[in-house]
């Protein structure tokens, strides 16, 4: 059997400081996706609330907080991050590991909306894009999603195998907002 | 270009994928002559047309648009699956 050694999406990669800006990796210990049954939408998120303290996000919006944390990802269904989801939910809702699919990283600094908003064509000020809002939208040409888990925080995720694309097309955009200071 | 995706909200039209006309599905009883109409032929309207498309880089939910093809205006959007185009069984 040979031996091998478990490497995150960013290996290598993060983290990074540019200027008031960082960019680190972001490793949820697990991610599912929860697509509730036709139906289910209220049951799942009762269970979803007994056994991971958080409730089934609306369309556009986060729950949980660092460490567990319920993202809306698109039409009828959310990625649990943190824990594994419950097995309670089984028969009520299709359940998919994606722990190792997704790359996560959390930029961080006082113009860090800025920096995205060279790469994702949403608004994400602080007035209109607050905190525990999220978007399913594109990041640098990617399909991404982006959530905004502090006032000057935000968490983007894209597909595990696109990860040395996002932190360069991030890099970039860091240091041309610095440039500008 | 904006598109206003039902979920979603106002978003740039790169982030979506057209499909093409928005047509009902046939009967399961229809003819030859009505899927070689359903298939090929098409209506090349200056004005409003319905078009389907995938919100591919979103909430990946196919949205029925009706957009004037003169003036480029988006009139308005619904999810397909509202806008009662599959055939009946």
């Amino acid at each position: 059997m040979a031996d091998l050694i478990a490497l995150t999406p960013c290996d290598g990669l993060l983290p990074v400081t540019i200027g008031s800006i960082n960019l680190t990796e972001d490793v949820p210990e697990a991610m599912t996706l929860i697509a509730p049954y036709a139906g289910q939408e209220e049951a799942v998120s009762e269970r979803l609330e007994a056994a991971h303290g958080m409730a089934f996000p609306a369309a556009n919006r986060s729950t949980g907080k660092a460490g567990a944390r319920a993202i809306w990802f698109g039409q009828g269904a959310a990625l649990l991050q943190g824990s594994a989801a419950t097995q309670e939910l089984a028969d009520i809702a299709a359940l998919t590991d994606q722990s190792d699919a997704w790359a996560v990283v959390r930029l961080e600094g006082k113009s860090a909306a800025e920096v995205l908003a060279r790469l994702a064509p949403v608004d994400l000020r602080s007035q209109v894009f607050k905190r525990g809002h999220t978007a399913r939208c594109e990041v640098s040409h990617m399909m991404g999603s982006i959530t905004r888990v502090g006032p000057e925080a935000f968490q983007i995720m894209v597909f595990r195998s696109m990860a040395r694309t996002l932190v360069h097309d991030l890099k970039t955009a860091m240091a041309a907002v610095d440039a500008r200071g | 270009m904006r598109i206003t995706c039902p979920i979603c909200g106002d978003r740039d039209r790169r982030e979506f994928y057209v499909k093409g006309a928005a047509l009902a599905r046939p009967e399961a009883s229809a003819t030859l002559e009505d899927w070689h109409e359903h298939v090929n032929l098409r209506d090349n309207r200056a004005g409003e047309t319905k078009e389907l498309w995938y919100h591919e880089m979103g909430c990946s939910a196919w949205i029925e648009v009706c957009r004037n093809t003169v003036s480029h205006e988006i009139v308005s959007t619904r999810l397909a699956a509202t806008a009662d185009l599959g055939a009946k069984r």
